[in-house]
């Protein structure tokens, strides 16, 4: 008997489905050998971990906080990578964007009145995101640059400016030397929902449609897809190659702005330190765990999220070393990123064919 | 037959499976000493996975392989080597940026860690003048021709003892010159006691190179004779499982308006260097012109300056009565350009997308398929059946991803797409390469047929008899440069070889 693995033709509903089912049942089953070295009990770890992050109403807003971020930029990485732009400059874009959206919050009220203040401060974010990641975008298709090592050299520049100012210029003057910008006015406040978790999560979920939308059932996507697939191929078609990776980067940038202007206007209403902590990075993990299917992106968000969250409860509660909760989301990722061979191919048991199946050739 | 004798090469119920496709069905080979078996088939008939088995690419899942009469293990071609067995792949495996000599001693066990290229050219001179191989051993692969490459690779196999050789269709990217050079170079092979397997699907190579010939269909050896006991005729009507037209029903030549005109035309290749040379001609209405030439003289270059893929340092592009010098494919394609490009997997066709994404590629930007941004999946389906159906693509279902079609399939998608775009001017760039008898005549027949819709065709092809048999008339291209126009019906075969190997009518008459 041998095992043959072969490449599906068709993606199979059922196995895109239980694929990752079955993966995260054996993820459970290492992280709980894992726990039973350390002298935890698995079932109370995971019910404390699924407590933790889902069953309660401050856990959950604390899981959402979180999830917005990694979903916001995970559709933009997603975007990016359709088309085979590396763009891992995701934190960075995210950063300026949040940079710009408090630039004007805390110095452009007087243009913007009102409630108009918070509108122009997420549309700041959203271009600052978009131009930051037009850079790569444009030294790529004008000079072949390679997009990996800018969008990541990016983010140091982005993340360095953003500590100068409110270390430096933007530094609150009453603030006790604590680094920070001063609070700026409610008028720029996002709401809130539910805790410390804001609107952001409603708009983040109907980007992921749209944008699936856009992607399945517009020539604007079917032009990517083509795109993504093959370049000399679109190029072939007519297609504007280089004009539409710009644009996509673009807007890949736009969402990771957008991302960082959501985190300074609906949760710190300041700039300051705890802007990036990684959600760019994550975000890649986020954007590849939903095959790159922005409709798969919201659920994949939260479910990183929320093992966040309860990971850091573990901590709290069960009294476990710190690195503990880190080691668990790694255990539970692996598998899961392994599991997605068998969404692609699937396993063949073949038998043995007895020899000598072929017919006795007629003496001649 | 002559049982005395221990063949050199028996492979013995051999079977192998693809995901869906039986490529090989209980085959028994036999190789005799310097013997020349032609494999002739056509496409997916098994012919190269056969080879691939024997030169251990491949793994059989049933069958035995005997090698001068005892058990031969083979897993990896460093197992075929040992037991004398080389292969020359349709796509050279070689470095372009090393010498020949570094290319032959590539890969070699035995060589020292710093090897002794005196020796080793030494050898290797010695090599070529017995087989009359003429190769510059110091020369970088990449300054050579096809046909020269085509000798390292044999040169490579004879350093390394091959006892048996595997030519997967040699005389694919060759002249006409080149294949009767090849053809003296197997004949000297075998006087040496060496033996050939010789992969076609062309009935005058089997004639030409061959001893013995073995019909492949479908997996399955269908025939097995001595080539001198055969006919090309019955040969092709084994090989396709009926009879074959040779010729192709045409109407009567009845050319109309200018409909392409190049003038001077100047363009570089992917290197910077001049690939297109003063290039004028003009293609009419009703109008098959063929562009002969050996690969690599200016083809794809001509072929994508049409299109608009690639800019004119030089000269005027006129399509219609319009200007298109420089302009973009998307305005060349809005012309009613339409191009069926080389290289029909990358290109072409994508692979990775749908058979219906593949056919609605060059109109989904208009109604019907698209309204306003918004494409209509359910009209592309239906766009896509229609066409499935018409130009007889086998394929499970519109949805069907494209890499898992056959080459003639591709080729198919791709045609009946272009042809749907298609209204002043066809670019067809070798559309028949590859493909099998069947598809090939459809290829034909329908750009016969877009001529008489009075279409311009510009049709490249290496293939001189099939340019003789489509085109009205023929240019010859070469090293970027029009050596001569010829209506079809007047042109000599052998003049056309001669100025498609650079030879003006003064030297060669």
């Amino acid at each position: 008997m041998k095992f043959v693995f072969e490449k599906r033709k068709s993606t199979s509903v059922p196995a895109l489905i239980l694929v990752p089912l079955i993966s995260f049942a054996v993820s459970l089953v290492l992280t709980a050998l894992l726990l039973a070295v350390f002298g935890a009990d698995p079932f109370k770890t995971y019910a404390a971990m699924a407590v933790g992050a889902f069953g309660t109403s401050h856990g959950f807003a604390e899981t959402l906080v979180k999830a917005i971020p990694l979903m916001m930029t995970g559709l933009g990485v997603a975007i990016a990578f359709r088309l085979k732009f590396w763009n891992i400059g995701a934190e960075g874009q995210l950063t300026l964007g949040g940079v710009a959206a408090a630039g004007v919050a805390l110095f452009m009220e007087h243009y913007f009145p009102g409630r108009s203040l918070l509108f122009a401060a997420l549309f700041g974010g959203l271009i600052a995101g978009a131009l930051w990641a037009g850079i790569p975008a444009i030294l790529k298709t004008a000079l072949k640059v390679d997009e990996t090592l800018v969008t990541l050299m990016m983010n140091y520049i982005a993340i360095l400016y953003s500590e100068f100012l409110y270390y430096g210029p933007w530094r609150d003057p009453k603030g006790y030397g604590f680094p920070g910008s001063r609070m700026f006015s409610a008028n720029a406040w996002l709401p809130r929902i539910m805790g410390r978790a804001h609107v952001g999560i409603w708009v983040g979920i109907a980007l992921a449609v749209i944008l699936w939308l856009v992607l399945r059932r517009t020539r604007w996507g079917f032009e990517l897809q083509i795109i993504g697939a093959s370049q000399k191929a679109a190029r072939y078609q007519g297609i504007a190659v280089e004009r539409n990776i710009i644009l996509a980067v673009m807007l890949s940038g736009a969402l990771c702005g957008l991302a960082g202007a959501f985190e300074i206007t609906g949760i710190s209403h300041r700039l300051q330190q705890g802007l990036s902590i990684g959600y760019g990075y994550t975000a890649i993990i986020v954007a590849w765990m939903s095959q790159l299917n922005p409709l798969a992106v919201p659920f994949v968000a939260i479910a990183l999220a929320g093992l966040s969250v309860g990971g850091d409860q573990v901590q709290m509660v069960m009294g476990l070393p710190a690195a503990m909760g880190v080691v668990m989301q790694g255990l539970i990722l692996f598998p899961m990123l392994a599991g997605s061979l068998f969404t692609e191919y699937r396993l063949l048991i073949v038998k043995p064919e007895p020899r000598a199946a072929c017919p006795e050739p007629s003496q001649e | 037959m002559d049982e005395t004798v221990i063949p050199k090469v028996e492979m013995r119920g051999i079977s192998k499976s693809f995901p869906g496709v039986l490529a090989n069905d209980c085959i028994d080979l036999m190789l005799h000493k310097s013997e020349v078996l032609a494999l002739l088939g056509e496409n997916g008939a098994g012919k190269s996975t056969l080879m691939n088995i024997l030169c251990g690419l491949y793994r059989p899942d049933k069958g035995e392989i005997y090698i001068n009469g005892s058990y031969a293990d083979i897993h990896s071609p460093r197992d075929a080597q040992k037991y004398g067995i080389g292969m020359v792949h349709q796509n050279f495996k070689l470095v372009d940026s090393m010498s020949v000599l570094e290319n032959i001693i590539l890969g070699l066990q035995n060589e020292p860690f710093m090897p002794d290229f005196k020796r080793v050219r030494q050898r290797l001179v010695d090599l070529a003048a017995q087989y009359h191989l003429k190769v510059d051993p110091n020369a970088n692969i990449w300054q050579l021709s096809v046909g020269e490459q085509q000798r390292v690779e044999i040169l490579k196999l004879l350093y390394r003892n091959a006892e048996i050789l595997i030519l997967d269709e040699p005389t694919a990217v060759l002249t006409p010159q080149e294949s009767h050079e090849l053809s003296r170079i197997v004949h000297a092979m075998k006087q040496e006691g060496k033996s050939a397997v010789f992969i076609t699907h062309k009935m005058e190579e089997v004639m030409e190179f061959s001893d013995r010939v073995m019909v492949l269909r479908k997996g399955k050896v269908v025939a097995e004779a001595h080539t001198a006991d055969t006919t090309p005729k019955e040969l092709a009507r084994m090989m396709v499982g009926r009879e074959v037209l040779f010729q192709i029903e045409k109407k009567p030549f009845s050319p109309g308006d200018v409909v392409l005109e190049l003038s001077n035309i100047d363009a570089l290749g992917d290197r910077g260097l001049l690939a297109l040379n003063n290039v004028s001609l003009q293609l009419r209405a009703g109008e098959i012109l063929g562009i002969a030439g050996v690969a690599g003289n200016g083809q794809r270059e001509l072929a994508e300056v049409v299109t608009g893929l690639r800019r004119s340092t030089k000269g005027v592009l006129r399509i219609g009565n319009k200007d298109m010098t420089n302009k973009s494919p998307l305005e060349i394609i809005r012309q009613g350009v339409a191009h069926i490009p080389q290289d029909r997997s990358s290109v072409g066709a994508v692979g990775d997308l749908s058979v219906a994404s593949n056919l609605a590629m060059k109109q989904y930007r208009s109604r019907p398929l698209a309204a306003g941004i918004f494409l209509l999946p359910k009209r592309i389906v239906d766009f896509a059946r229609s066409l499935i159906e018409k130009f007889r693509i086998a394929t499970p279902s519109p949805q069907t991803q494209v890499k898992f079609l056959s080459g003639g399939n591709i080729q198919k998608t791709i045609l009946a797409r272009e042809i749907g775009a298609a209204r002043t001017v066809m670019v067809a760039v070798y559309p028949s390469r590859g493909l099998d008898v069947g598809a090939t005549e459809i290829v034909r027949r329908q750009l016969i047929d877009q001529r008489d819709r009075g279409l311009g065709v510009l049709f490249f092809s290496e293939d001189l008899d099939e340019l003789l048999q489509v085109s009205d008339r023929i240019a010859v291209l070469f090293e970027g440069k029009i050596m001569g126009i010829f209506d079809a019906d007047k042109a000599d075969i052998e003049q056309i070889g001669m100025l498609m190997a650079g030879m003006s009518k003064e030297a060669s008459a």
